[in-house]
């Protein structure tokens, strides 16, 4: 058999309709911080296993989203009121992502919660000049399941302390 | 530095001096119409290239299986073959050809040069016209035998299909290894088969998103590597690097306009919110496209430059990406994508007439293509998790990267245009964000 035919370059159009639902993402709480899990108690007080254990160092978000939710204004108040109390630290807010978006989306939104953490933390006292935000967009999964249960932890905002201050 | 790109010592001395030695009525040309709607790959002999060595079976086999991989073309098994092609300079027995059903046929010679280059010579046969399609000759250095195979691969594509080849191509990628939650992140360049793969950089510090420049020389990325995600340059042939702007925030989202002349990218506002800015490389002058409260980002110009696409989850409400299209100079900003779900990392063709993207809908994640005012949307393939089409130079196939679920980390693919054809580009590691460089020469 053989094709004699002339090429036409325009390019091949075939409708497809996408007719799939948008996926509902309900989401979950993960344990906030060590102390969600009964591990309290036995840190230095202005230690940053203190801070990690006793405060919590990391809030989650919404699928998509970069509202601070209630439980997450629990958490960032303590942490004001911590970093309040121990000024010397100052902070790096992290900001990541599930694996659920695009990859530059995903840095965009991670900054969006750091920025979002960033701002509750500065409404409730703690100076604007102590924090630094990052986003690692999706590139940093602490739980590597493929399902919510390891999204849901992956969307967050993680507090780290700088060093010990002066 | 061995050269990467540079110092291509490919001459290409395009030999006229080849007759055909047989000539039928021009008409009666064996071709494929790759617009059709489900094409039979085209039956193709491919002959190991006579040489004292195994350079010639070498070359064939790179050129027969660039054919393959294109769907476009099926290699015939060489143990079916009845002439034995002693002499590259005649014409072949057709009928010899013909009762294997090859409708096209490859004959070529390599000889080693006095001054150490090779001479690849090639013909490319219509078996059942019984004339000469192609006749050239190459001269090249040994270290880019392969480059020869692709561009031979290039001519036949380009002579049989009616479009260019793509075959002469590179790709820059992210190279990942290591478990998911500490994954090392490398760039690395390699030949559109996974040939010739070389590291970029030495996964100490993030990186991500290369693109290549048009002048295959250079490419943008993002690294981590001064503590602030920045965009960067980095010369391929030297290993030179230099930080695209000083701007105050996280910068991201690097592709370099149609010129060459600037890299168009994504700034981060203090609020949090991302836009869209152009740093011309020569002046260093930076331009703000958009100024909106939301996440712009993924800017792709149009071939011609005068349009760009973006990712923008602009619109409020769902706070869910869409794509948009401006002019170049941010003006008349309109979103095209309609359809039911979420939609980023917009490309434009350099054909000019569609937008490839993805899609994530029903719990799954698709490749696709719409035209550049929304319309015609056609999904080509779907997966667990799959995103960032780029396009071959020629605009007729798609890479992009993929992973199934449960699998530890993604692979990169190829997909024709036509949703066919789906292929996995062999990588060491796992691999993501993969750039298309445009044809070599």
């Amino acid at each position: 058999m053989r094709r004699i035919a002339a090429l036409t370059r325009s390019p091949i159009v075939i409708a497809l309709v996408a007719g799939f639902a948008l996926a509902g993402c309900a989401s979950k709480h993960a344990p906030n911080s060590a102390a969600d899990l009964g591990l309290a108690g036995s840190a230095t007080p202005g230690s940053t296993q203190d801070f990690t254990v006793n405060v919590g160092d990391r809030i989650f978000f919404n699928t998509d989203s970069s509202s601070i939710r209630p439980d997450a204004q629990t958490t960032l108040t303590k942490q004001a009121q911590w970093l309040q109390r121990y000024p010397n630290y100052s902070i790096t807010i992290e900001g990541h992502a599930d694996e659920r978006g695009t990859r530059e989306y995903n840095l965009a939104l991670g900054a969006r919660r750091a920025a979002a953490t960033r701002d509750f933390l500065a409404s409730r006292g703690v100076p604007a000049r102590r924090m630094k935000t990052i986003s690692y967009g999706k590139e940093r999964p602490v739980a590597t399941c493929d399902a919510e249960s390891c999204w849901s932890q992956n969307r967050r905002a993680v507090t780290v302390l700088n060093g010990a201050g002066s | 530095m061995k050269s990467i790109l540079g110092t291509i010592l490919l001459t290409l001395a395009i030999a006229a001096g080849f007759t055909a030695t047989v000539t039928l009525p021009a008409h009666a040309l064996v071709e494929i119409d790759i617009n059709k709607g489900n094409v039979a790959p085209l039956p193709i002999a491919v002959t190991d290239f006579l040489s004292g060595d195994q350079t010639g079976a070498e070359i064939s086999g790179i050129i027969a299986a660039d054919l393959k991989r294109s769907g476009l073309f099926a290699p015939i098994d060489k143990a079916a073959f009845v002439e034995k092609v002693s002499n590259p300079d005649v014409a072949p027995r057709f009928e010899d050809w013909k009762v294997i059903n090859a409708q096209a046929l490859v004959t070529g010679r390599v000889t080693k040069q006095p001054d150490g280059r090779l001479r690849a010579e090639f013909r490319l046969w219509d078996t059942f016209a019984g004339q000469q399609l192609i006749g050239e000759q190459y001269f090249a250095n040994p270290a880019n035998m392969r480059r020869i195979g692709h561009i031979i691969a290039d001519k036949i594509y380009e002579r049989l299909t009616g479009e260019k080849g793509y075959f002469d191509t590179r790709v820059v990628f992210i190279d990942e290894s290591g478990p998911k939650n500490k994954r090392v992140k490398r760039l690395a360049i390699m030949d559109q088969d996974g040939a010739n793969l070389r590291y970029l950089s030495n996964g100490r510090a993030l990186v991500l998103t290369p693109r290549f420049s048009p002048n295959r020389q250079e490419i943008t990325y993002m690294s981590y590597e001064s503590g602030q995600p920045q965009v960067y340059l980095l010369q391929i042939e030297t290993g030179q690097r230099e930080l695209v702007g000083n701007f105050p925030g996280m910068t991201f989202a690097p592709r370099f306009s149609p010129d060459g002349q600037r890299v168009i990218m994504s700034l981060l506002r203090n609020d949090g919110n991302s836009n869209i800015f152009t740093m011309d490389l020569r002046s260093r002058t930076t331009t703000r496209l958009t100024s909106d409260d939301s996440i712009d980002t993924s800017p792709s110009y149009s071939p011609d430059g005068k349009q760009i696409t973006f990712t923008s989850d602009r619109g409020g409400g769902s706070g869910r990406s869409q794509i948009y299209v401006m002019n170049a100079d941010g003006s008349n900003q309109h979103r095209i994508s309609f359809g039911n779900g979420v939609y980023s990392t917009p490309v434009w063709s350099p054909r000019g007439d569609l937008i490839a993207f993805t899609k994530q809908t029903g719990g799954e994640f698709q490749i696709g293509v719409m035209h550049t005012d929304g319309s015609g949307e056609r999904i080509l393939t779907s997966a667990f998790q799959e995103e960032g089409p780029t396009w071959a130079p020629n605009g007729r196939v798609l890479m992009f990267f993929s992973r199934a679920a449960g699998a530890p980390g993604a692979k990169l693919h190829t997909i024709d245009l036509t949703g066919r054809n789906e292929q996995e580009i062999p990588t060491p590691h796992f691999a993501s964000d993969p750039a298309w460089s445009p044809l070599l020469e």
